[in-house]
């Protein structure tokens, strides 16, 4: 475990300061229920007073009809409430489909919006799933930004979501 | 000596009991509750029922009569409904959200309650004022007709929130939202300004309640105290959809054949775990 440790900032130290950033992986848990749907899942970053800070990614059903697929993701509710609702999804960079069980990583490049814009200070990362005919939940990580050194910062879901891991890369 | 400082103190609170007095000892709970009220998309469906009930939200009573129903949009327009149609317990009806924001869903009825005695005998009337004329006989005595314009409402919406289906109408009793009605969660204070013929309506009583009576048995009514602008601060301790009601003394009949006249207000609101 450790050596892996050591490997992944060796590899990162090899990487040019432009490269600093964020990378998010979240598990999604594979579940045993006789109906199963892919989960909604919104990250976003988040101030001290919850104002939302940048819009990570949301996965939904990007692949149906006449956009139907938005339709649930209202289910998303603390996201919803957050930034969803005032947003004209799809959104660039933001947008993409749901994810089977397994764990599936995005990198942000810190010189590239979101990030870009985001300002010096204290933030949680905010990680909700929904699943259709399942239930909901919310999983959060504080960190500070930018980062001073590598590191990687983990919480674990306990029904909808898996590991969820932040890497942060000064 | 005791007896004469209570009728003191009556007499001194008068004004203000006619003014807070809850509604009607016979009134059943009026409601249009809506089949969800947050909602994203391009384009939604709302559902309504709507009925009259004690219990919180029962169909247990009457269907609610859907003429007077008024939907503003969020451009401020008007929204036809599709109206199903009316069962014995509840009325049911569609709403098209094609447009974001919010869904102002209204039902004005105005009620008339007459008393008379005829040949000894004490009689009662209900109606509306449509129906007013030739409805209690000319040889009735001791005629006594109240008036009540009651508005009940709930509100839904699509996208992100606005208020320009909220905006007051200055009639009877209402409510405008200081917090948005579709923007309500638990722990977390939301506020409600009423109004009364457009004016603050200071000392209103205001019964919140929320639905589920039938797994409880507590009735859980708290009957909240708006403040001199009228306001009414509320924090829900529970997710669900939550009744408000409250009812007031409207002031001087226009029409002469109204003795009293009385403004109530009801809403359905919803308040989500967050």
């Amino acid at each position: 475990m450790k050596s892996v440790f050591f490997t992944a900032i060796g590899s990162l130290a090899a990487v040019p300061a432009a490269a600093a950033g964020l990378e998010v992986s979240v598990e999604i848990p594979r579940l045993s229920v006789a109906e199963y749907h892919r989960p909604y899942v919104a990250m976003w970053i988040e101030d001290d007073a919850r104002r939302t800070a940048a819009n990570l990614s949301v996965w939904y059903d990007t692949g149906m009809a006449r956009e139907e697929g938005e339709k649930w993701l209202a289910d998303l509710r603390t996201w919803w409430r957050r930034s969803g609702r005032s947003l004209d999804m799809p959104v660039d960079g933001v947008s993409g489909p749901t994810k089977a069980p397994g764990t599936h990583s995005a990198e942000h490049r810190g010189d590239r919006q979101p990030l870009r814009t985001l300002k010096p200070g204290t933030y949680r990362l905010v990680v909700e799933a929904a699943r259709e005919v399942g239930g909901r939940e919310t999983v959060t990580i504080p960190f500070v930004w930018p980062p001073r050194r590598g590191e990687t910062l983990s919480a674990d879901g306990k029904s909808e979501l898996g590991g969820v891991r932040l890497t942060l890369k000064p | 000596m005791r007896l004469k400082t209570f009728l003191m103190t009556l007499g001194a609170a008068a004004p203000a009991i006619t003014l807070l007095m809850a509604v009607p000892a016979d009134a059943h709970r009026r409601w249009l509750l809506p089949s969800a009220t947050v909602l994203s998309g391009d384009s939604e469906t709302v559902t309504v029922d709507a009925a009259s009930s004690n219990g919180l939200f029962l169909f247990e009573h009457n269907a609610l009569p859907l003429s007077g129903l008024e939907i503003t949009g969020p451009d401020g327009r008007a929204v036809a409904p599709n109206v199903i149609g009316s069962g014995e317990y509840r009325s049911v009806f569609d709403v098209s959200l094609q447009m974001a924001g919010t869904y102002r869903i209204a039902l004005r009825r105005d009620q008339i309650m007459a008393r008379y005695t005829l040949n000894g005998e004490e009689k009662r009337w209900r109606g509306t004022t449509a129906d007013l004329d030739g409805a209690i006989p000319a040889e009735a005595q001791d005629v006594r007709v109240s008036r009540t314009d009651a508005r009940i409402e709930t509100f839904a919406t699509l996208g992100a929130p606005n208020d320009t289906a909220l905006q007051p109408i200055g009639e009877g009793l209402e409510m405008v939202p200081v917090s948005h009605p579709n923007d309500l969660v638990v722990g977390e204070e939301a506020q409600f300004r009423f109004l009364l013929n457009g004016e603050p309506a200071a000392g209103l009583e205001v019964e919140i309640v929320p639905g589920g009576t039938r797994y409880r048995d507590d009735a859980r009514v708290q009957m909240l105290t708006a403040d001199q602008d009228g306001i009414v601060s509320f924090t829900a301790d529970a997710p669900g959809f939550w009744y408000f009601e409250a009812a007031a003394d409207a002031g001087t009949p226009v029409d002469p054949r109204i003795d009293v006249r009385r403004a109530s207000y009801s809403a359905v609101l919803e308040v989500l775990p967050l």
